[in-house]
């Protein structure tokens, strides 16, 4: 089973969510996807064993060949190529990677050739010991100064999609937990993340700020269909709207994270709340057997 | 006119706390939310005044007219990004998944596919006594650096238009973390604020988002927010900037009062609280910097 974890607005606890749900179900995989600034892996401390480039395809133009005819820039709707002194220049931070350019060459001039945009790490938490691995790390990491995260998001699911069929008959796949944490906010990387899960987390903040994102994120499950909880975060005082809308709408409340002032350094530092406190332990237990009762029924 | 922006790497740091209340310190006269993703100024800054709200297309879509489709699925085989399908004898075009490229429309050899505009968000412009340019993007779209850019290009017209010398500042909330939207923020700026959070993970974004800042050349300054939260992190952070030169212009204690601020609708410019005077501080420093 797939659970995306998301949350509109940054900083309400997806990451927190995400990596002490993963630990919780022990046998699991655990994809970060948040790959402008991947932070599960400050929590889970995974023993990288691999490193996979992430590329796309920018075009090459050989200069000789090319007569300046302007067809590629007139193609170009991202307008990363212009014309330069009569030929073709490339804006490779703003291309798409969409071909289009090569295809309408009529001389064939241009050719395509691997971008690095950024890496997915593999790696796996214990100390190597054991006979099989229980929770497997992938990390999505876009290179400093790259605009495409969508390759890169792309990258880390189907590295994490191979890692939970990897060692499991296909009956015990279907059953392993996958948690998927996605990047802030509600476009394009968040839809690519959550598209491919089974069940849809949507962390909260109870205060104006996270109802309002709240309200942009929830589109997203609810658009594609799939089923989707609430788990409120830093939780004290009831913020109404939020309560009385997911009661209104029917979205489930499926668990309420306090505020622990006396955690929030040890939180900070890296310590895993699930392993940090009893009270969360059971909490993150409850959590996950609501969403794997709930995603089965 | 001088652009301050509000950046944080991680989210959920306090930017838009910040932002709020640099906005009341200085009387800003002019403000933008590049926060397409998840715009929250606006919640913090009530606005009077006429409103001018815009469609935003960023793009383009392709449609298949589906009586001239032959089925011949070249379209599948030559888009790069999975967007269309042939479903039965005709292709059909997967919306979210389309970046409107064109290269359906070119590899057809019916005539059946074209690109039609796409509404990806929307952008607000309100302009009564202050100037404050907002958007906010539509669920699951891409674009959100090319709808950043429309803000910022709006709110610079309309100060123009409005006689750029009666505003001296115009502070900017932007995104979390580095990426398009970010990049977007960052071009034309004279300085960026950082709001740091003293956690692995606020340490680990603030040098992401450094190291993105000095490919641009952008000009950075830091604060920390909840300082108490670590000392040992924010002992870290203080350490980060002396040792690659960014001024540290202060530090924000957690305090109840700004989710109390915030639910209220207001800045923490006027409360009397620590958290308010520390911003004060930090605002005073970061003028001297721009």
């Amino acid at each position: 089973m797939k659970i995306s974890v998301v949350s509109g607005k940054g900083g309400t606890g997806k990451t927190f969510v995400a990596v002490n749900l993963a630990v919780t179900a022990q046998d699991a995989v655990y994809m970060d996807c948040d790959v402008e600034e991947p932070n599960g892996r400050l929590f889970l401390k995974p023993n990288v064993t691999r490193e996979l480039p992430v590329h796309i395809l920018v075009p090459h133009i050989d200069s000789v060949r090319c007569t300046g005819c302007r067809k590629c820039v007139s193609f170009c709707r991202f307008n990363a190529l212009a014309m330069v002194k009569g030929k073709p220049i490339l804006f490779p931070e703003i291309c798409h990677s969409c071909g289009g350019c090569s295809l309408v060459c009529p001389v064939g001039a241009i050719s395509e050739r691997p971008l690095q945009v950024g890496a997915v790490q593999l790696g796996y938490v214990g100390s190597g010991k054991e006979t099989r691995p229980s929770l497997r790390i992938v990390t999505g990491v876009l290179s400093i100064g790259k605009v495409s995260a969508v390759p890169v998001v792309k990258a880390t699911l189907d590295a994490g999609a191979a890692l939970s069929y990897d060692d499991a008959q296909a009956d015990v796949a279907s059953q392993m937990v996958s948690v998927i944490d996605c990047p802030p906010g509600s476009g394009c990387s968040v839809l690519e993340s959550v598209a491919g899960s089974d069940f849809c987390l949507m962390v909260v903040e109870p205060t104006a700020f996270g109802f309002h994102n709240f309200r942009m994120i929830e589109q997203i499950p609810k658009q594609l269909g799939i089923p989707c909880a609430v788990v409120i975060n830093k939780d004290g005082e009831p913020y109404a709207p939020l309560e009385a809308y997911c009661a209104e709408h029917s979205v489930p409340i499926l668990a309420r994270i306090p505020y622990r002032e006396d955690l929030t350094e040890i939180l900070s530092e890296g310590t895993l709340a699930v392993k940090a406190d009893r009270e969360l332990a059971r909490l993150f237990e409850q959590l996950l057997r609501a969403i794997v009762d709930g995603g089965e029924a | 006119m001088k652009k301050l922006l509000v950046l944080s790497g991680k989210g959920g740091t306090g930017k838009t706390t910040v932002a709020a209340a640099f906005i009341d310190f200085s009387h800003a006269r002019a403000f933008a939310d590049c926060d397409v993703d998840a715009p929250n100024l606006h919640l913090v800054q009530s606005v009077d005044g006429p409103v001018e709200r815009s469609d935003f297309s960023g793009s383009q879509k392709a449609r298949v007219d589906s009586h001239l489709c032959v089925g011949c699925g070249r379209c599948v085989v030559h888009c790069r990004f999975d967007a269309i399908h042939l479903v039965g004898t005709k292709a059909s075009v997967k919306e979210f998944a389309c970046e409107g490229c064109g290269v359906c429309v070119e590899v057809c050899p019916a005539q059946a596919v074209s690109l039609a505009e796409d509404v990806s968000g929307t952008t607000t412009l309100y302009r009564g006594g202050r100037i404050f340019s907002t958007a906010e993007l539509k669920m699951g779209r891409g674009n959100s650096g090319k709808l950043v850019s429309t803000v910022k290009r709006t709110l610079v017209d309309t100060v123009k238009r409005a006689g750029e010398s009666s505003v001296p500042l115009c502070v900017i909330d932007g995104s979390p973390g580095i990426g398009c939207p970010v990049i977007a923020s960052m071009s034309g700026v004279d300085l960026v604020l950082v709001v740091a959070e003293p956690s692995l993970s606020g340490l680990s974004d603030l040098r992401r988002l450094f190291d993105t800042a000095t490919m641009f050349g952008t000009k950075m300054a830091v604060c920390i927010n909840k300082f108490d939260i670590s000392d040992g992190l924010t002992g870290s952070i203080e350490h980060f900037c002396e040792e690659h030169d960014v001024p540290f212009v202060g530090k924000i204690p957690y305090d109840r009062h700004a989710v109390a601020a915030v639910n209220a609708g207001v800045s923490l410019a006027y409360a009397d609280c620590p958290a308010s005077k520390a911003l004060r501080t930090i605002y005073d420093r970061t003028m001297l910097l721009l």
